[in-house]
Parts: structure tokens; C-alpha cells; sequence
């Protein structure tokens, strides 16, 4: 087990080394630099660039080196020192800007995600157990609205309902007042008011598909003989479904980590856009159309770090609670 | 290793009390079109000490009889009438026909009372949780033992089952036991509160007949020192006649015939379990069909010479430098328990397998010699078309998005030598040719029972006029009545077509009753050849002996288990019954 963990971390190096490296490739492919973006900003606020502050602008951020060059003094800094560059957009340090963004996109995430399973896993199981019964009908018939409806598009009506209906400040992650000041009890607070919107719109579409793989993955498990056995042993049924068929119908959940992780960052643009909340991935977006290459390029460094890590995760986690696949 | 116990056929049908009594039990499954009674009017009782069989054909109803005794009927199923009566021993009487399958009086019934086990010990044990966690469960349960008293009893539970180092299988999962040692542990589960009933619903019907053999002894020595009824479920008349007391002939939810074994088997007074019987003990002999034959040409030159065989997968040798032959018209048997190679051996001959070593010599019909291990592309091609292969499960092998005419014309079709009208009649003509009525040829696969599927599949396999068939155990998924017609159609086929069999199977009495020749093998290797008469009645190799002495005998009234013994490989360490 040991071995199998020192080695999958061995070989995470040399994915990681090509990924970014094809990451600053496909950045660069579009014609145009950073440069080209922002001459086009200021031209159309009818201010004209002209050559030489151009080029001085591309020698003063290294544009101007072959691209092999400039990957490899950026991967450079980042082995020895840490340093994943400059934003030229933002003119900050790259970890800065991250880390800023991060720490709310996984509270964001944790709470959306921690909604999705404390809903989904019991109603797929009650779905399943009461198949057909009114109850099963009645959340498939809202998981089937919660997959059709695009989010984006929830996400505006909610606000609409929040803001005119009930005068909420909706938008955003702080009120204004708390949006520069420092971290505060009122500031928390003011927090929990304005995650709800993002969590109750995040989760609706991924708790209603994880209603239906829920509820297939045991009705695949109840049928099975070894429930049949539980059940003739004098079990009662509570336990025993918790016992048997749930535990084995969460197997495939422990596999969703792998691309859970990297979808904190690049997952629900659209809804976090439309509600200008201050996460990673409304950033990422404007990096990549700026581009805004040493940002864009840490940003997908980081997700490909966070697929492998959570591959990993999921993978350990999977050997531990299935002795199948680790004794086999 | 000699595994002697001697049960005295025992006076049956005494005045005893009995222990559950079942009368007018009727169970019903509403289905969308119409309610299905899979019991309709059952009435049998059981008494202490005592053995049941319940015995029918699939689709009789026998194992909803046994889960309707519990309350745990597949879903929609439900009793609709009738009692069961559970006699306890303080003297009271539960009905549990009455109780709510849910309910707290129900579940005490379960496990503590009456415990079952099921016929496939892989499935019915959970894959994710220790055996000793599932032996303990029922322990702390019902009797409200202590963890480690609990585990203290499922470790003595488990050496009574004779399982080896009780103290480290009780850790094991069920996926690192043998099949016979997880029937073991499935028995082990069901003893652990020593019920005065177990149901058991064809415990042995997935084992090989020596594991079979060492769990039927292990059942009725726990029976006997326990005391303890058993309502044993099995569609095998041999089992019936070894180990039963009374006998209850079920045939589409209807009971034909209830009295003492000895009765059911020598006078039979309902004509379905005369007819039942019957096909047990068409088995015990050469088919009719080959006493009337001219024997078999000996000197001919072989149309399939196989020489010093291999096929190795890794480590394991499933095929170990096997030599045999097969005779133009000849039916060739391949007997073996599982994981012996005899699948593996039909495989290589049709090359779905490319063979390790060895050369497969087969006689075409000029007279040209292939070696069929050798050959590919075209050549394999063409003699793909001389030999083909019926498979064992009839279900699994046929496509249930092609209809039956798409399925038996396909070889045709794939192989450019007929289409449309011309296939079609062609088609029409096979089915005539293995007892199908052509005009069902638009039908799925699945409006047809499980003989009629067989059928499709052998008429699938004569498309081509082969000149070889290799058949998996192509009857071991049939119902007995079934088994013998569709063996008679295979010989049928074979006079009329010339055919050559290679006839893979577990069962001695197909070997016996369809077989020229007989090759046993044992892990890998051909450790006898010879007439089929010889093999099956005075066998040379001791592994032969131990196998035909494993087989239960359909007549009660022999009953001599002393015969019967395990081989072990000379020079091979044993650690353990039936651990492979």
C-alpha cells in the first residue's frame, strides 16, 4: 500500500511538469499577448499606444524572450522560490491573488457540498426503497426539474425574488460596508447572509443528479442476495440497509473526489459571475481572456495538482473501505 | 482422507408434533398483467429432527415456498392466504403467515428460530464486511452476546463447520474462500443461534459434487447433533433420495405428491413425479438412441488429433500437456470439477484461446491435416466454420436485441453464403431440424424457455454443417425433464449430420448417457481416458473413484456414505476441504 502511494506521488511530477507545460502552451497559442489585450483596452477609451511603449512594455514583462524561455524561468521561480510570477493585469504577486480567492471558494464549495450530500444521499435512498411510491415520484419529479433548469438561469430568478420580493442585498459574498474590513464576528455573520443564495443554487443541480445515481446504485444493491441473507438473519431494516446496500452503493461517491477537488475552481463560472461572488473562478476566466498568462497558468497548474491529488485521495480511500480491491 | 458418516434410513411420517406446519399456503405476485400465485395451496408440515425436501423443476415455486415461511418474498410478492404454524417449545403457536414482514415478532423468528441459507455462497455474503462480522451479527442480535463473546463462539462456530484456522478465516473476506468453504461459513451463519429449523433453499447446487457431498454430510451431522428440522430445497432428485425423510414434489406452485422418500421414489402414485424420477434414472444409462447405433469405427484415422496440450494463464497451468483424440462420429466427454480445464480445453480447440504449447491436428474433409494451434487469419477462418460451440447458459448466449431467425441466420449472413429469402428458408428448415416451430422465427430470445433457448443455440452451432461440436455444459442450466430431449436432439443431429462431440460436463450421468469416450481431468491435466461405460462403473484413476463415489445416487435405499472419499493429490500438503 505504502509502495503504491510512494510511487503514484513519484509520478505525479512528471504529469504535473507536462501539464503545465502544455497549459503555457495553449495560453500563448491565441495571436496577441497580454500586450495586444491591453493596447485594445486603452484604445477603446481612446488612448493611443504606440510602438515603443509597447515593446518597452513587453521587455519590462519578459514577452519579448522565445516562449521556452519564459516557461522556463516561470517554472524556475516556482521550484526554487515559490514564485509563480507577476498578474500583469492585477500588477500583484500570482499566490497572492490565489490564495486571496481560495480560502472563500472552498468555503463556498464545502457548503454547497456538504448541503448536496446531506440532502441526496437520503432521499436516493428513500427513492429507492419506496420505489414508485408518491414520495419517489414526487423527488423524481424535482430532480428532473433541478437538472433541466441551467443554473445560471436559477440564479437569476432567485435574486430577482431575494431582492424584490424581500429586499435582500443580493450579489457577492459581503455587504458592502464588510467587503474591505477585516475578518470580525459581524463579518461572518454578514457572510452566512449571503451564502445561502450561492449554496441553495449550487446545490439544487448537483443534488438532484446525485438523487438519481443514489437511488440506482441501490436499487442495483437491493436485490442482491447478501441483503436477503441480512434480512433472514433477523435484521431489522434500518440496519440493515445502512449496513449493506448503502455501504456498498457509497462506494462509487468515494470515486467523485478525483474530480471534485479541481472542481473548486473551475466549476459554477456561470453562477458566480451572475452573482459577482468574489471566487476563484470568475478570476480564472478573466485571466484566460486577458491573457493573463503566469496567472491563468498557475490557476491551471493548480487544478491539475488538485485532479491528481484527489485521484489519489479517492483511490486510498477507495482500498480502504473495499477490501475487494485491496486484498484482490 | 476418508469422510465416513452412515445416516440409518429413518422411520418417516411419525405421530411427532411436528414443529412448523404449513397449511393452504398461497403466495401471489401482483404483476402488471394479473396476479401470478407462485404457491397455490400448499399444505406440508415438518417435524423436529426431521428433513423435508422440497423438490421441483425452475419456476415450481419451491423457493417461494421457503421465503414465504420467513416473510422475505421478493418484492411485489406476498401471502395472500393460509398459516404457517411455528410450534415453539413452551408450547404456544405463532402464525407466521400473520406477522408483518416488517415487524419486530417476525425478525425474532429470523435467524433465532428458523435460519436459511441460500444456494449462491458468494452473492448471499456481503463482499465488504469480514465473515466473522456477518457470523457475530446474528450472535449479539438474538442472543445479546458481548463483542468478544460473540467472537468467541463464531471462531467455534466456524471450526464446527471445519473450516481450517477458524481464529484467521474469521478476519477473511468471503471472496478469499473457496465456493465450498463460503457455503461453510454461510452454514456457520445460520446455526450461530441453533434454530430448531433451517431452510435450506439448493445450498449445494453451485458447489462440485465432492464439495456437495462433504456439505450434505456436515448438514445432517449438525442436524443430528442439534436436533434440528431441515427444509432442504433442491431440484436434484439424487440429493432428495440421499438425505431425505419426506419428500414434497412441487410443479407450478401446486404440490403433485407429499409422502416419505421412500414412497416418491419406488412408488410414485402422481404421474409428473413418475415422470420426474424417470429422467433421473434415464440418466443412469446409455441413451437409447446409442445402444441402437453400429459401433463406432476405431481404426478410422482421427478427425481431431490434440497433442501435449498447454495453456497457461501466468502461473496457473489450466491446461497441462493434455494428449487425447477424437474419432470421426465419435461423442467425446470431458468430465472435471471446476477450475479443472475442461472449459478452458473446449476454448483452445475453437482457438478463442491461443494455446500455450501443443498441436490441435484436425482432419479436414479432403483429407488435408491442419494444426489448428498454429494456423490463423483465412485458414483459422474456414475451420471456425467446421467447428462450433454451444455454450452453457442459454440466457447469456443469445443476443436479446436479435430475434431467433437474426440469431440463427447470422453465421450464414457473416460468412456470405446466404440472404434474404434463401436464408430465411434456411433458417425456417434448422428450426424444423432442432424442434422449433418456424413460425416463431421474428420472436426474442426471451419469449422462449430455457430448453427452447438451448435449442436455438444448437441450431445456431449446425448452420455451418460442422464437422465438430464442442459443447460447454451445454445442459447444465436445464431442468432435468428438459436436460435428456435436448441430449437426444444432439444425437439426433448427429446421426443425421455426422457430427463429432466434444461434450464438456460435471455431471456423470449426461457423460453416461451421451458419451462414447471419457476423459476426466484434475487440475489442468488428463488423468484418465477410456469408454464411457468404464469410467463412469470401475474407474482406474483414483480421482475418478473419489468423483464417482461423491455422486449421489437417486435411490434412498442406497444410502452408503462409507464409500464415498476425497482424492488428494499424492505429495500435495492438505490444508483444508475443498480449498483450491
Amino acid at each position: 500500500m505504502l509502495k503504491f502511494v510512494v510511487k503514484r506521488l513519484f509520478w505525479m511530477i512528471p504529469s504535473l511538469f507536462a501539464v503545465s507545460f502544455l497549459a503555457f502552451v495553449l495560453i500563448q497559442l491565441p495571436p496577441g499577448d497580454f500586450v495586444t489585450t491591453y493596447i485594445a483596452t486603452l484604445a477603446s477609451s481612446n488612448e493611443v499606444v504606440d510602438q515603443n511603449t509597447a515593446a518597452q512594455l513587453r521587455e519590462r514583462f519578459g514577452l519579448d524572450q522565445p516562449m521556452l524561455v519564459q516557461y522556463l524561468k516561470w517554472i524556475w521561480g516556482i521550484v526554487t522560490r515559490g514564485d509563480f510570477g507577476l498578474s500583469f493585469e492585477w500588477q500583484q504577486p500570482v499566490s497572492g491573488l490565489i490564495w486571496e480567492r481560495m480560502a472563500l471558494t472552498l468555503v463556498l464549495a464545502l457548503a454547497s457540498l456538504i448541503a448536496t450530500w446531506a440532502l441526496a444521499l437520503p432521499i436516493g435512498v428513500y427513492s429507492a426503497v419506496k420505489k414508485y411510491s408518491i414520495g419517489d415520484y414526487a423527488f423524481t419529479a424535482f430532480t428532473f426539474f433541478g437538472l433541466s433548469i441551467p443554473s445560471f438561469l436559477l440564479a437569476l430568478v432567485l435574486m430577482y425574488v431575494a431582492a424584490v420580493e424581500f429586499g435582500q442585498d443580493v450579489g457577492g459574498l459581503f455587504s458592502s460596508q464588510y467587503e474591505t474590513a477585516p475578518w470580525s464576528i459581524g463579518k461572518m455573520y454578514d457572510l452566512l447572509t449571503h451564502l445561502w443564495l450561492p449554496v441553495a443554487i449550487l446545490a439544487v443541480s448537483s443534488t438532484a443528479s446525485l438523487i438519481r445515481v443514489m437511488r440506482a446504485n441501490m436499487l442495483d444493491e437491493l436485490p442482491k442476495p447478501y441483503v436477503t441473507t441480512a434480512r433472514a438473519k433477523g435484521l431489522s431494516e434500518f440496519r440493515l440497509l445502512v449496513k449493506y446496500p448503502l455501504r456498498i452503493a457509497l462506494n462509487p461517491f468515494i470515486s467523485t473526489i478525483a474530480w471534485l477537488l479541481p472542481n473548486l475552481i473551475s466549476g459554477s463560472v456561470v453562477v458566480a459571475i451572475v452573482l459577482n461572488l468574489p471566487t476563484a473562478a470568475p478570476l480564472l476566466l478573466q485571466s484566460l481572456m486577458a491573457q493573463d498568462m503566469y496567472l491563468a497558468g498557475a490557476f491551471v497548474l493548480l487544478i491539475c495538482a488538485l485532479t491528481l491529488i484527489g485521484s489519489l485521495i479517492s483511490d486510498i480511500l477507495l482500498a480502504l473501505v473495499d477490501p475487494r480491491i485491496r486484498l484482490e | 482422507m476418508t469422510d465416513i458418516l452412515s445416516i440409518a434410513p429413518r422411520p418417516s411420517m411419525t405421530a411427532n408434533k411436528p414443529l412448523l406446519e404449513v397449511r393452504n399456503l398461497v403466495t401471489e405476485f401482483p404483476l402488471r398483467t394479473g396476479i401470478f400465485r407462485a404457491v397455490d395451496d400448499l399444505s406440508f408440515s415438518i417435524e423436529p429432527g426431521k428433513t423435508l425436501c422440497v423438490v421441483g423443476e425452475s419456476g415450481s415455486g419451491k423457493s417461494v415456498t421457503a421465503r414465504s415461511i420467513l416473510q422475505i418474498i421478493d418484492s411485489p410478492g406476498r401471502i395472500a392466504s393460509g398459516s404457517i404454524l411455528l410450534h415453539q417449545p413452551d408450547g404456544t403457536s405463532l402464525d407466521l403467515a400473520k406477522l408483518d414482514p416488517r415487524g419486530r415478532a417476525i425478525r425474532s423468528v429470523r435467524g433465532r428460530d428458523i435460519a436459511m441459507i441460500f444456494q449462491e455462497p458468494m452473492s448471499s455474503l456481503s463482499p465488504v464486511h469480514t465473515v466473522g462480522d456477518q457470523i457475530t451479527e446474528a450472535l449479539r442480535l438474538h442472543l445479546r452476546m458481548g463483542k468478544a463473546e460473540a467472537r468467541a463462539e463464531a471462531i467455534s462456530l466456524l471450526r464446527q463447520v471445519e473450516i481450517p484456522n477458524p481464529e484467521k478465516a474469521i478476519d477473511r473476506y468471503a471472496f478469499q474462500y473457496s465456493g465450498g468453504m463460503r457455503q461453510r461459513a454461510m452454514i456457520a451463519m445460520a446455526l450461530a443461534c441453533k434454530p430448531q429449523l433451517l431452510i435450506a433453499d439448493e445450498p449445494t447446487t453451485a458447489l462440485d459434487v465432492t464439495t456437495q457431498a462433504e456439505i450434505l454430510d456436515l448438514i445432517s451431522r449438525l442436524q443430528k447433533a442439534h436436533g434440528m428440522a431441515v427444509l432442504f430445497i433442491t431440484h436434484d432428485m439424487g440429493v432428495v433420495a440421499q438425505i431425505a425423510d419426506d419428500v414434497l414434489v412441487m410443479h407450478h406452485g401446486v404440490a403433485k405428491e407429499y409422502g416419505p422418500v421412500e414412497q416418491i421414489f419406488h412408488s410414485p402414485q402422481d404421474p409428473y413425479t413418475r415422470m420426474l424420477i424417470g429422467s433421473v434414472l434415464k440418466l443412469e444409462q446409455k441413451a437409447e438412441i446409442r445402444l441402437a447405433r453400429p459401433p463406432l469405427d476405431t481404426t478410422a484415422a482421427p478427425l481431431l488429433d490434440i497433442r501435449n496440450l498447454s495453456m497457461h494463464f501466468g502461473d496457473m497451468k489450466a491446461l497441462d500437456d493434455v494428449s487425447i483424440s477424437l474419432l470421426p462420429g465419435e461423442t467425446l466427454g470431458i468430465v472435471g470439477e471446476s477450475g479443472s480445464g475442461k472449459t478452458t480445453m473446449g476454448r483452445s480447440i475453437m482457438r478463442l484461446y491461443d494455446p500455450t504449447a501443443g498441436e490441435m491436428h484436425y482432419r479436414r474433409a479432403d483429407g488435408t491435416v491442419l494444426d489448428l494451434a498454429k494456423i490463423g487469419g483465412g485458414e483459422l477462418k474456414a475451420a471456425r466454420r467446421e467447428l462450433r460451440m454451444v455454450f452453457q447458459d442459454p440466457f447469456g448466449s443469445l443476443n436479446p436485441r436479435m430475434t431467433v431467425s437474426q440469431v440463427i441466420g447470422e453465421p450464414l449472413l457473416v460468412n456470405g453464403i446466404a440472404r434474404g429469402k434463401n436464408l430465411d428458408e434456411r433458417v425456417c428448415h434448422l428450426m424444423e431440424q432442432v424442434g422449433l416451430d418456424p413460425t416463431t422465427r421474428e420472436r426474442y430470445p426471451h419469449a422462449f424457455s430455457g430448453g427452447q433457448r438451448q435449442r436455438i443455440g444448437i441450431a445456431r452451432a449446425i448452420t455451418l454443417n460442422p464437422r465438430i461440436i464442442v459443447a460447454d455444459e451445454a445442459t447444465s442450466a436445464l431442468d432435468v425433464s428438459v436436460r435428456f430431449q435436448v441430449l437426444d436432439l444432439l444425437m439426433r443431429l448427429q446421426d443425421e449430420l455426422g457430427l463429432a462431440y466434444i461434450f464438456i460436463s460435471h455431471d456423470i450421468g449426461v457423460i453416461r448417457y451421451m458419451c462414447d469416450r471419457v476423459g476426466v481431468m484434475y487440475r489442468g491435466k488428463l488423468v484418465e481416458v477410456g469408454e464411457a461405460d468404464k469410467v463412469c462403473n470401475a474407474p482406474d484413476h483414483p480421482y475418478t473413484q473419489a468423483l464417482i463415489s461423491a455422486i449421489p445416487r437417486p435411490d434412498p435405499r442406497d444410502r452408503d456414505h462409507s464409500r464415498r472419499f476425497r482424492y488428494t493429490e499424492p505429495g500435495t500438503v492438505k490444508n483444508g476441504s475443498s480449498a483450491r
